[in-house]
C-alpha cells in the first residue's frame, strides 16, 4: 500500500508521456460516456420546440423549469415514488432478514445439506427470470387474495406478489454474499457463544449479525438499485399502470403519460434521482457490495 | 430458521422452472387446467419449422451479444481499471462517470439512446453522422454483417450493442478495480525491474493473479449475454434484434399472446443453454470452500 503511493507519487513529479497519453485517453472516454447523461440532463431544461428545431446538441434558445412541473403532475410522480415504496422497503428488509439466515445455517454450521441449499440459492440467482415467468404468471393469476390486500383481486397486479418474487429471486445472490462473508468469522465465536448457553437465535442475532453488518449495508445500496431498477417483473406482473412502480410505469415512456422528449427528459430524472443518490452518497457500499461477491468467487 | 426463505426460493424459482420443462410439451394457452394436453415435442417442432426465422436469428443475437460482451466492455472494462489503478487524479470521479449507466434505470438509458442518441430527425448521432439527412437508426433492419441469405447481424442490433457496452463497462471496471487494488505491488516492480513492459508486465504477472475476477466475470458475461432483455425491450425495435428472452416474452405478453407451450419451450432451450454453465461454476465454487472449511 504505502510502496504503492511513494512510486506513484515519485512517478507523478517527472513528466511522463505514458501517464499524459493515459490522462487524454481517459478523459476523452469520460467525455464520451457522459454525452447521454449531459444531452438528456440539457432536454430536460428546454422546451420542445427548440430541440425539435435544433436537435438535441444545440445552443439553447431558453431554458425552463417547466418540463419539472409538467412532468411532476401528468406522470403522477409522487405516487409513483409511493407505489415504489411500498414494493421496495419491504422487500429490501425480507430480502436480507431472509437471506441471512440462509446464510447463517449455513455457513456457520455444518450439517449435511448446507452445501447443497447454498448451492441451490446460487444457482437460482444466476437463471434468467424469463425461464420462469409462463408458469409463475399462470400461478399468480390464480391465487385470488382479498380486495384490501390487491386492487385486482389476484396475486396478479399486486404488490405483494411483486414483493415475494424480488425476496425469492433476489435472496439467491445475498445468501450467496452472505454466507462467503460470514465464513470468514472466527469458528470460535460459536463455540464461545454455545458455552455460554446462547441458542441457535442468539447466536444469530447478538453476535454474526453485528459483524455481518458491513457486507448487510453493502448489500442494502445494491439491491436498493436493483429492485428499484427491476424492469421485468413489474411490466409483467403487474399490469395496472397506476399501481405500477415508477420505473416501469415511465419505461414506455412514449404517450402514455407524456406527449413530447423534454417532458419525458424531465420525468426520466425523476426517475433517476433516487438511485443517483443512493450511489453518490454510499458509493464505498455500494461498490464494496459488488465485490465482496466477486472477490471471494 | 432457513425452512421459510427456502420454501419461498424453491417454490417461486425452482418449481416455476421445472413447470416450464414440464409445459413445454403441452399446447397450453393458459385458460383452464383440464385443456393442458401432452404434445411431446410439437413446440419445439414449430420453434424449429414455423419459427425458424425468428429463432434462430435470435441465437444468432445472442451469439454476436456473448461475443461482442467480452471483446468491447470486459476489455474495455479491464483497461479503465487498469488506468484507474496508477493513482491518476481524479480517479473517484472517472470511476463515478463509468459507473453512473450502471445505476440508472432502463427507463432513463432507454430514454436517453432512443431520443438523445438515435433520435431519426435530431438525435446526435444523426446530426454528426446523417451529413443533414434524417437517419433511422433504431429502425434499420438491413445486415451490416449477412450470415447466409437470411439471417445476420443487424444495423439496429449494432446500435443496441453500442447502448449495452455504455451501460455494461463500468460494471466490469468495478469488479477489475476491486481485483487490481489487491494484487501485490512488488510483484509488478518486480516484474519492471526485470526488464518487462507494461504490457509483458500486465500480460504474465497482473492478469494471471486476477483469476477470481475473471471466473466472475465470464459468469457474468455469460449469464448477462443469455438474460439480456431489458434495454433491446425498451428501445422497442421492430425486428431483428430478438433475443431468446424476447421471444419467451412475447409469447406472453405480445402479438403471440398467451401460448404457454411455447413460451415455455422457449424458455427451455434458454435454460438449457444457460444451465450446464451455472452448474459448473456452482460445482466450482463449493468444491473450492468445501475443501477451505474442512482444512
Amino acid at each position: 500500500m504505502t510502496a504503492g503511493s511513494i512510486s506513484a507519487s515519485r512517478k507523478r513529479k517527472r513528466v511522463n508521456p505514458f501517464r499524459i497519453f493515459l490522462y487524454l485517453f481517459i478523459i476523452l472516454t469520460a467525455l464520451v460516456w457522459l454525452v447521454p447523461i449531459a444531452g438528456a440532463i440539457f432536454a430536460s431544461f428546454r422546451p420542445f420546440s427548440d430541440t425539435v428545431k435544433d436537435g438535441f446538441f444545440s445552443w439553447p434558445r431558453s431554458l425552463t423549469l417547466d418540463n419539472y412541473s409538467n412532468a411532476w403532475t401528468q406522470g403522477d410522480i409522487l405516487r409513483k415514488y409511493w407505489n415504489t415504496a411500498l414494493i421496495l422497503v419491504p422487500a429490501l428488509i425480507f430480502t436480507l432478514f431472509f437471506s441471512s439466515m440462509v446464510a447463517f445455517v449455513c455457513s456457520r454450521y455444518s450439517w449435511r445439506f448446507n452445501i447443497t441449499l447454498l448451492a441451490l440459492f446460487t444457482a437460482g440467482n444466476l437463471l434468467p427470470q424469463q425461464i420462469i415467468i409462463q408458469p409463475l404468471f399462470q400461478f399468480y393469476n390464480r391465487v385470488e387474495l382479498p380486495s384490501f390486500l390487491s386492487n385486482s383481486g389476484k396475486l396478479n397486479g399486486s404488490t405483494w406478489g411483486l414483493i415475494l418474487i424480488h425476496v425469492a429471486f433476489q435472496s439467491g445472490f445475498c445468501t450467496f454474499v452472505l454466507s462467503n462473508y460470514m465464513k470468514l468469522l472466527p469458528k470460535s465465536l460459536n463455540e464461545a457463544a454455545r458455552v455460554d448457553g446462547a441458542g441457535v437465535w442468539k447466536q444469530y442475532y447478538q453476535i454474526i449479525m453485528p459483524l455481518t453488518l458491513p457486507a448487510l449495508a453493502a448489500l442494502a445500496t445494491l439491491e436498493f438499485t436493483w429492485i428499484y431498477n427491476d424492469f421485468f417483473w413489474a411490466v409483467v406482473l403487474e399490469q395496472q399502470g397506476s399501481d405500477r412502480p415508477i420505473t416501469s410505469s415511465l419505461a414506455n415512456l412514449g404517450g402514455e403519460f407524456f406527449t413530447d422528449d423534454n417532458l419525458i427528459a424531465a420525468a426520466s430524472m425523476y426517475v433517476a434521482l433516487p438511485t443517483l443518490i443512493v450511489y453518490l452518497l454510499l458509493q464505498r457500499y455500494f461498490i464494496a457490495g459488488l465485490t465482496v461477491g466477486a472477490e471471494k468467487g | 430458521m432457513a425452512g421459510i426463505p427456502t420454501i419461498l426460493h424453491v417454490f417461486l424459482v425452482w418449481i416455476p422452472t421445472i413447470a416450464s420443462i414440464g409445459l413445454s410439451f403441452t399446447n397450453w394457452k393458459g385458460i383452464r387446467f383440464s385443456d393442458i394436453a401432452w404434445v411431446g415435442f410439437k413446440n419445439y417442432h414449430q420453434i424449429f419449422t414455423v419459427f425458424q426465422k425468428n429463432f434462430y436469428q435470435a441465437l444468432i443475437n445472442n451469439t454476436v451479444l456473448l461475443i461482442f460482451l467480452f471483446v468491447g466492455p470486459t476489455a474495455l472494462g479491464i483497461l479503465l481499471a487498469y488506468i484507474l489503478d496508477k493513482d491518476l487524479r481524479g480517479t473517484r470521479f472517472f470511476q463515478g462517470v463509468f459507473f453512473t449507466p450502471v445505476v440508472l434505470s432502463l427507463a432513463v438509458v432507454g430514454f436517453m439512446w432512443q431520443s438523445v442518441i438515435y433520435s431519426t430527425e435530431n438525435g446526435l448521432a444523426t446530426q454528426i453522422f446523417g451529413g443533414g439527412n434524417p437517419v433511422d437508426w433504431i429502425g434499420n433492419q438491413s445486415f451490416l454483417i449477412p450470415i447466409g441469405e437470411d439471417y445476420g447481424v443487424s444495423r439496429n442490433f449494432v446500435a443496441i450493442l453500442v447502448a449495452i457496452a455504455w451501460r455494461h463497462s463500468g460494471y466490469i471496471m468495478v469488479l477489475y478495480l476491486a481485483g487490481l487494488k489487491s494484487v501485490d505491488n512488488s510483484l509488478r516492480e518486480a516484474a519492471m525491474l526485470d526488464g518487462s513492459n507494461e504490457w509483458q508486465t500486465f500480460r504474465h504477472v497482473v492478469f494471471p493473479s486476477l483469476k477470481p475476477i475473471n471466473v466472475v466475470v465470464s459468469v457474468i458475461t455469460v449469464i448477462e449475454a443469455l438474460r439480456a432483455f431489458d434495454i433491446i425491450y425498451v428501445l422497442n425495435t421492430p425486428r431483428k434484434t430478438e433475443v431468446l428472452s424476447i421471444l419467451t416474452t412475447n409469447n406472453l405478453l405480445g402479438e403471440g399472446g398467451g401460448n404457454v407451450g411455447r413460451g415455455s419451450a422457449y424458455a427451455t432451450i434458454l435454460f438449457v443453454l444457460c444451465f450446464g454453465f451455472v452448474i459448473w461454476y456452482v460445482t466450482n465454487h463449493y468444491r473450492n470452500t468445501q475443501e477451505g472449511a474442512d482444512s
